[in-house]
């Protein structure tokens, strides 16, 4: 089954029961799956909306008036998204964005890239906030993370991100749909109308100086919470290895290609793969430092997670950086080269 | 004794913050009333702008979703497909809903969204100090119109209730004014009556209510309400632009 079908399938399994999108690609067969499966669902809503700021603002109504809400783009209309992204995480709504990255900046192209690390890992609009960034690396991973997504997001109340590349969107590979667990939101957060209750309002607008910056701190220790809770990695061939490369996502798969064959020579080399990117392993990368001094980050970019690296390992070891922006997907082979010749530099 | 007149159970025991003679408090009274009078106040939802109105959740005693600038016509799409049995209105300033929320406002309308928006026209930007919006007319002064809107340099007044009547997905539009007692008894009716229909299921409904703005028109609040008759008017003539079930 198709990577950005995938998503589609997983989110509806998982019980998200609005969606709103725009056209664009790489992500195209995710949007039309919704189209076309959300219909099986008695109560869903499918919307192609006007842009992709409406798309975000109607998920934004959708998760205070208590659905499961999710939306979807690549690169360029998640910069349009941003605002309301923000204003999500301002107001402690749950909801599951997809970016299916693209090339960039600008329009860029519809290539596999890495070039949103920084915007989704920093937050990405304006505004002192974080958002959940979850990294699959294989199309079951699409689906499995994509339902943890919504978990995360009614944990948290928190708007998570699923960041792929057209890759992931676009390859197909077997995939098995777990069984969901029962959605677990408190009603008191849901916005359905005062009934005989009191009235409730959801709101990011908070206009003394004092009552913000406790909502910012509120935030704050959110975001500790999740720090401590939430890292999720996978090593590969770690035990023995001299040098670790560090990549995720579709760089990571290249990465597990090239290990095999710069074992195959001899080479020590293993793989620390963050499926979170933020929170970010910190400590594990540290942990590693103790024992390996010889660190490779790779990207399909110019170097953004590589800054995350340095700042884990805080000026320990060596840390090498090699990427390919710009929609160039670097085969197993060219970096086994890479690998090589950083190990004969060491 | 008998107890003629008191505030709409729909609002909170609470002063407005609006300037002397601003529409706004007048609006919101009679979206007050008409959810009182339809008994719809458990289950009605409100999304107030950004812009003057944005604290409006401070004074309807009724659940609301603060939307970003312009993007009301979305967040309320998002809430009523939701949940359709509940009644939901934006409450949307000229800037927010005719310039940076053209789109969302517009294709909401397309679609004929089953939602109700209260438009509130004063043909400037209040909050921000009296810059030019979409609805400034031509030659009239503004922060950033310091010679007076020109229509070579700065585009003419929008007509956006006229705009959104020529879709077949809208069903009752009607633009009302709040200067006068017996236009606020018109205004009353509208509002109610696009609440109602939202109740019947009939679809998109818009009023749009001139709005005087005494502090950014640099009137007092008297002179704004003539300003309304005599000037504002003659740009935006009050009446139904469209009525389906009429």
């Amino acid at each position: 089954m198709q990577g950005n079908r995938v998503i589609g399938e997983a989110a509806i399994r998982a019980g998200c029961r609005f969606y709103a999108g725009y056209p664009i690609t790489p992500q195209n067969e995710l949007t039309e799956y919704m189209a076309d499966n959300m219909r099986r669902t008695k109560d869903g809503t499918f919307i192609q909306a006007e842009s992709e700021i409406a798309a975000i603002n109607m998920v934004l109504g959708a998760a205070a008036a208590g659905a499961r809400a999710m939306t979807s783009s690549s690169s360029p209309g998640i910069s349009l998204k941003q605002e309301g992204i923000s204003s999500l995480a301002a107001d402690e709504l749950p909801a599951v964005i997809v970016n299916i990255m693209r090339g960039g900046p600008g329009l860029g192209n519809i290539l596999p890239s890495q070039g949103d690390y920084f915007q989704a890992t920093r937050g990405g609009g304006h505004g002192d906030y974080r958002t959940i960034v979850l990294a699959p690396a294989s199309v079951q991973e699409l689906a499995d993370l994509t339902m943890d997504a919504f978990d995360l997001a009614d944990r948290y109340r928190n708007p998570v991100l699923i960041l792929a590349d057209g890759m992931m969107g676009q390859m197909s590979e077997p995939v098995e749909f777990s069984e969901p667990a029962p959605r677990q939101y408190p009603e008191c957060y849901v916005l359905n109308g005062r009934g005989k209750g009191k009235s409730k309002f959801i709101r990011g607008l908070i206009l003394d100086a004092i009552r913000m910056e406790e909502h910012n701190w509120k935030l704050y220790r959110k975001y500790q919470v999740i720090t401590q809770k939430e890292v999720r990695f996978e090593t590969f061939w770690t035990d023995d290895a001299e040098i670790l490369i560090v990549a995720y996502g579709t760089a990571a798969r290249i990465a597990k290609g090239a290990i095999k064959r710069s074992r195959e020579m001899g080479i020590p080399v293993g793989l620390i793969r963050p499926i979170t990117l933020w929170p970010f392993p910190m400590e594990v990368i540290r942990s590693f430092a103790e024992r390996v001094d010889n660190f490779l980050v790779f990207e399909m970019n110019t170097g953004q997670m590589v800054e995350d690296v340095q700042l884990a390992l805080g000026g320990i070891g060596k840390v090498q950086f090699y990427g390919r922006p710009g929609g160039v997907i670097p085969t197993p082979a060219e970096l086994a080269k890479v690998i090589a010749h950083h190990a004969r530099k060491k | 004794m008998k107890k003629v007149f008191s505030r709409p159970k729909s609002l909170k025991n609470t002063a407005f913050h609006y300037c002397g003679g601003c529409g706004h408090s007048i609006a919101h009274r009679l979206i007050a009333e008409s959810i009182d009078e339809l008994d719809i106040q458990d289950r009605i939802i409100g999304v107030p702008p950004a812009g003057c109105a944005v604290i409006a959740y401070n004074y309807f005693d009724i659940d609301m979703l603060e939307s970003p600038h312009g993007r009301g016509c979305a967040v309320a799409t998002g809430i009523k497909r939701v949940l359709p049995d509940r009644v939901v209105f934006s409450y949307q300033g000229d800037g927010d809903l005719a310039a940076i929320g053209t789109a969302e406002t517009f294709h909401a309308a397309n679609r004929g969204e089953n939602i109700t928006v209260i438009f509130i026209n004063n043909a400037v930007y209040g909050m921000t100090g009296g810059q030019m919006a979409p609805t400034t007319l031509l030659g009239q002064v503004s922060t950033t119109t310091p010679p007076g809107r020109s229509a070579l340099l700065d585009g003419h007044p929008v007509h956006f209730s006229e705009i959104l009547g020529q879709l077949p997905g809208t069903m009752y539009i009607e633009r009302c004014a709040v200067n006068t007692p017996a236009n606020i008894m018109k205004a009353k009716k509208a509002v109610k009556k696009a609440f109602q229909y939202q109740m019947d299921n009939v679809g998109f409904s818009l009023i749009e209510i001139l709005s005087q703005c005494p502090t950014n028109w640099k009137m007092s609040p008297l002179e704004s309400c003539q300003w309304v008759n005599e000037v504002l008017m003659k740009e935006f003539p009050l009446g139904i632009i469209k009525d389906s079930k009429r």
